[in-house]
């Protein structure tokens, strides 16, 4: 069997903004778009992903939060009506969605065996968080590859951002290792904004862009600086950095989705390729993505 | 209408929003004691003429303003996100929807930004759940549920609760209010057996009882002011500040006038769970002298870059 890879890493912002300004059939509420920069450059990657043969995608989200351990999505199929506990007027989402069993108790075991504290979540009336399905509908609205779902492990807030910069790297790992030995093509996604102040109210018509601009300008120059670094290959001191950006940022990154993505990928030295940039009710998104591949690896703004 | 400006609560419920009282009550002797307490207060509750069940949880988070519970009907089967295991949570409540759109009105009237859900399929949080399937099995009184906003800190929280103390006002409505929190909130990080569950740290249990001590001497408002110490001493950093001691008291009444009685105090996976009854009476332990102001308005974070520039 040839050993699986990574065969791309998304860090792929997931406000349900962007799902209700496509107005997709499953999601019940109209808008009248909004938010384009992202949701372009989202449409530019998922056409990339179309391209790359990959098995399955594993996705990481700071909205399924769990204080005990790590856990992973351990049924088959999940199929229920995502409403957002925050947005309900902007996502009511109708799912159907496979998950990679075996990828995903491959990873829980290799996450274990490394002292990781885990679970697998096997009760048929869970439903899967909003972090998920925002990310995998804008990434693969066809929705023809099976997901795994990691939950996101509250190291930040019970411990500190460096802890959660430790294990969420020693689950990257862990992860990677699993991966490999399962002999599959997988896609990882980071769901994750990156400064993350929102503002508290919410225009009439919340795609009225001319209402939407970031929170302030701390955030935005925060934000540029992880892009740049980003750009530049310099994912590990994106990694270092990071304790300070989600501190003076409140950046979304607490949950450990990039640091355990970038992990996973032994913190890549080539450029990301960069998709778009915009905020979002305040907070700020961007949407990236690390090609292994030096022939498919695209210089896209 | 009411005649005075007193909303008639009958008493306030402060109880834990873990699952396990509900879901497996029997895996250790203290759940079973929650369970029990639990049993009691509903029982307290059908001895009364209630009108509405008012829940603040804190485990319901909103970033824009105050969500208020506003469908009629609201069916789902929850799950925990922790304690998935543990089994499904089919609920379904009946809203006081009326009094869920007075509300509103009523933050709006305050300063606050406040809006109503309606929608099926909304996630009803976990803490919400517990509390309304053990308080309420039966839906024999409309409930309404209101969201703790991630970013308020006290002034929007005591505000709120005023405007729920103006809503109840206005209907006339006897309410019991109900707060779904935790004590001390720091849980083990791993998997126990329930049967050895037991508090985090001898310092959580140790402010968790000196707690219990003020509720049990009805010192509601002596809480309140506490709120910010009892944050940085046994609250997990997840939101800016601990805020049911402040929504409880601007609701039922800022004061120490009250009849406490902690029904029970258990470890709940470490974290601790109590559930406490305050019954307004005319007995008060005395107030002391409160350095933080009152609020009746909302008028916005005060940005302090704002004040005091050079020209
Ligand atoms: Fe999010």
């Amino acid at each position: 069997m040839a050993k699986g890879q990574i065969v791309a890493g998304c860090l792929a912002p997931h406000p349900p903004h962007l799902v209700y300004a496509d107005n997709p059939p499953q999601n019940e509420a109209y808008s009248e778009g909004g938010w384009e920069t992202l949701r372009w450059g989202y449409q530019r990657l998922a056409r990339k992903l179309k391209n790359i043969d990959y098995d399955a995608i594993v996705i990481f989200t700071p909205h399924w939060q769990t204080y005990i351990g790590t856990h992973f999505l351990g049924l088959p199929e999940f199929s229920s009506k995502s409403v957002d506990p925050v947005f309900p007027n902007l996502f009511r989402y109708n799912y159907d969605l496979k998950v990679d069993v075996e990828l995903s108790e491959a990873m829980r075991d290799a996450a274990s065996d490394q002292g990781i504290i885990t679970k697998m979540m096997r009760n048929p009336d869970f439903r899967v968080d909003y972090g998920t399905i925002t990310s995998c509908h804008l990434l693969n609205p066809e929705w023809d590859k099976p997901i795994v779902t990691i939950s996101s492990n509250r190291n930040t807030h019970y411990y500190s951002p460096e802890v959660m910069v430790e294990q969420a790297t020693a689950l990257g790992h862990a992860c990677a290792k699993a991966i490999e030995d399962s002999g599959k093509r997988v896609v990882l996604v980071a769901s994750h904004s990156l400064s993350h102040r929102h503002f508290v109210e919410e225009a009439p018509l919340p795609e009225d862009m001319s209402r939407e601009h970031i929170y302030n300008h701390s955030q935005y120059v925060w934000d540029m600086k992880i892009i740049e670094m980003m750009r530049d290959g310099k994912s590990r001191e994106v990694i270092d950095i990071m304790p300070e950006f989600t501190e003076q940022t409140i950046a979304e990154t607490e949950g450990g989705g990039l640091i355990w993505m970038l992990g996973a990928m032994g913190f890549p030295d080539f450029p990301a390729e960069i998709y778009g940039y915009q905020s979002v009710i305040g907070t700020g998104n961007v949407i990236a993505c690390w090609d292994p591949n030096d022939e498919t690896r695209e210089y896209v703004l | 209408m009411s005649e005075s400006n007193e909303p008639e609560i009958l008493f306030g419920i402060y109880c834990p929003p873990h699952p396990q009282p509900l879901l497996s009550p029997n895996a250790n002797e203290g759940y079973a004691r929650l369970r029990a307490a639990y049993d009691e207060c509903r029982k307290r509750i059908e001895e009364n003429e209630v009108d509405i069940i008012l829940v603040y949880s804190t485990t319901w988070p909103s970033i824009i303003g105050h969500q208020i519970q506003a469908l009629e009907k609201a069916v789902w089967t929850h799950v925990d996100d922790d304690f998935h295991y543990l089994g499904s949570m089919p609920y379904e409540f009946w809203m006081d929807t009326e009094f869920a759109h007075t509300m509103r009105d009523n933050c709006e009237k305050r300063g606050l930004e406040a809006r109503t859900v309606e929608y099926e399929g909304f996630p009803i949080d976990t803490g919400a759940v517990v509390a309304l399937q053990l308080l309420n099995p039966d839906n024999r009184i409309p409930a309404c549920i209101i969201s703790s906003n991630m970013y308020a800190n006290r002034a929007e929280t005591i505000v709120l609760g005023k405007a729920a103390r103006d809503t109840l006002v206005e209907q006339g409505k006897k309410a019991v209010v109900v707060v779904v929190s935790s004590l001390s909130n720091r849980m083990f990080t791993e998997h126990i057996d329930p049967v050895e569950d037991r508090i985090h740290s001898q310092k959580d249990d140790d402010w968790n009882r000196k707690i219990l001590e003020f509720f049990g001497d009805g010192r509601l408002e002596d809480l309140s002011q506490l709120s910010r110490d009892i944050h940085g001493q046994i609250r997990v950093q997840k939101v800016v500040a601990y805020k049911p001691a402040w929504w409880m008291a601007a609701t039922m009444g800022q004061h120490n006038n009250y009849e406490g009685e902690v029904l029970a105090y258990e470890a709940l996976h470490g974290s601790g769970g109590a559930v406490i009854t305050l019954t307004p009476s005319s007995v008060s332990v005395g107030d002391k002298e409160f350095d933080e102001d009152d609020v009746e308005v909302y008028r916005g974070d005060r940005n302090v870059l704002d004040k005091g520039m050079l020209e």
